[in-house]
């Protein structure tokens, strides 16, 4: 385990040393974040990275094959665009947690606030608290999980991502639907809780996702 | 983008600390708002007493305005001038005759704020020059709120930066933009509610006021004006023994609060937290859209 002293040697040190770690030192260990913005941003390797306290901007953005475990809360678009990999934050996230990520596993022990998952693109998000409004707005594809409450309008516009709510939701936003919870998607849901390490039950989740009527132009809808 | 900062000590062996304290988070926030800065702090209540905050072009042209105006109203006026202000303490009843003459004596000179303990400081440069110029981290007070502008809505002039006030001790910071500020300048101009720049902060700041003028509490003048004020914010209010803080429904605008026995505080990001003492274990929060938050002593 290598430590790096953010206050001491400085952001761009950082992401320059973890972007060009190579071998087999692949545990890290990241102290005085002091809500420093891009902490951990650009990886591509499987490293093991733990950021000890909170976060601010962008940490663990377009992360791919690393782990990375923030001990406190992160600030605006933690795992902007992840592409796989890892990002585990032990405390709340700020809005847009993992906006656009294409693959890859979000966990957020805590509450997540509002556009968790906006344009998520293949990324599971597993949240142990609540999500706020707007959550999963235009998702593609990728999984939210949502082991408390969502806010309003969830899963506005929401194309093919797949959305499992335990608590209640707020409202729904356009297009956004309750399904049927189909044993493969319980199977789904019991992999991605276990995956996350949160203690759930699997039954007691809806699913939501969308009803395919904003897929095609319709004549009726134009002004 | 601007940043925000806000300290409300419920520790009162901290009060000698305020300035310093927000001074720091002030500075932290410089990235979010290098245009220019202002500070708002409550200070110590003398009873019967009122305070000016005056803000000219020219330190000079402060000389002499006190006796002036102590002529005029028929009372002792002390004055104190740091660098572009002056902050006058008179007696409360003389106030609003003090404004008065302060308009015929030296129409050039704005008033910053007025009230029982409320002290304005702003101008253009960065937060830390700022809080230089006007020796912030030696004001002592229960409450504070500073800010750094990023304009985007009105030019960058010392009045157009925040804080803006709203009455007697009371002042609004923003971080946002109004997009229906035009028609509500006409508004509250039919209403007889004058404003001075051309700034979207400053008719937040008149709404409240009119909205107070009409026996609204601020509490209820913010919640009306989360269906009158269309645009991006998150405000933090300030008045003689409180601090409150609303988001737009959107809150696309930051905020982090946080509270331990000794204060709550605000930032427009967490680093600005950082140095405050027992941050490790302070409740740490994002507030909720659309909601009133409030805290007084």
């Amino acid at each position: 385990m290598q430590t790096y002293d953010l206050e001491a040697d400085g952001l761009r040190g950082l992401n320059a040393t973890l972007q060009g770690a190579s071998g087999n030192e692949t545990g890290w260990e990241v102290v005085n974040p002091r809500g420093s913005h891009a902490i951990a941003v650009g990886l591509d390797a499987p490293l093991d990275v733990t950021v000890k306290g909170s976060t601010g901007y962008y940490c663990a953005g377009m992360n791919q094959q690393a782990t990375v475990r923030v001990a406190g809360n992160v600030g605006p678009g933690v795992a902007e665009n992840m592409m796989s990999g890892t990002v585990i934050v032990e405390g709340d996230a700020s809005q847009y947690a993992g906006a656009t990520g294409h693959g890859g596993l979000l966990v957020i022990k805590g509450n997540a606030s509002s556009r968790c998952g906006i344009s998520m693109k293949g990324i599971d998000i597993v949240v142990g608290g609540n999500v706020g409004h707007m959550s999963a707005f235009m998702g593609q594809k990728g999984h939210l999980v949502v082991c408390g409450d969502a806010g309003d309008a969830l899963g506005d516009s929401i194309y093919e991502a797949k959305l499992f709510v335990r608590g209640s939701v707020k409202s729904l936003g356009a297009d956004c639907i309750e399904k049927e919870m189909r044993p493969e998607h319980v199977e789904k849901l019991t992999e991605l809780l276990e995956k996350a390490g949160i203690d759930a039950d699997p039954s007691e989740f809806k699913r939501y996702g969308s009803a395919r009527k904003l897929y095609n132009f319709k004549v009726d809808n134009a002004y | 983008m601007c940043g925000i900062v806000g300290l409300f000590l419920k520790d009162k062996t901290l009060e000698p600390r305020l300035g310093e304290m927000l001074t720091e988070m002030l500075i932290t926030m410089s990235d979010r708002g290098p245009d220019s800065a202002g500070i708002a702090v409550y200070g110590t209540d003398r009873d019967g007493q009122a305070k000016l905050t005056l803000q000219a072009a020219e330190p000079s042209q402060f000389e002499g305005l006190a006796e002036e105006i102590g002529n005029e109203v028929g009372a002792t006026i002390e004055q104190r001038v740091i660098d572009t202000h002056a902050v006058l303490g008179l007696p409360q009843d003389k106030l609003s005759a003090a404004r008065q003459a302060i308009k015929r004596l030296r129409p050039d000179i704005r008033v910053m704020s007025a009230g029982d303990i409320i002290e304005i400081y702003k101008e253009v440069g960065l937060p830390g020059d700022v809080a230089k110029r006007f020796d912030i981290p030696k004001l002592t007070g229960s409450h504070g709120i500073g800010h750094t502008r990023m304009a985007t809505e009105s030019a960058v002039t010392t009045l157009g930066a925040h804080p803006f006030s709203t009455g007697a001790d009371q002042c609004l910071v923003h971080n946002g933009s109004l997009s229906n500020h035009n028609a509500l300048r006409r508004q509250l101009a039919r209403e007889g509610i004058e404003v001075e720049t051309q700034n979207d902060t400053e008719v937040a700041a008149a709404y409240l006021t009119w909205k107070m003028q009409q026996g609204h509490t601020l509490g209820e003048a913010l919640e009306a004006g989360l269906a009158d004020l269309d645009g991006f914010y998150t405000f933090v209010v300030g008045t003689k023994d409180g601090f409150g803080v609303v988001r737009d429904p959107i809150a696309c605008k930051p905020a982090v609060m946080a509270e331990t026995d000794q204060y709550v505080a605000f930032g427009s990001e967490y680093r600005a937290l950082v140095n405050l003492p027992g941050i490790e274990d302070a409740r740490v929060w994002e507030p909720e859209p659309a909601t009133v938050y409030f805290w007084s002593h």
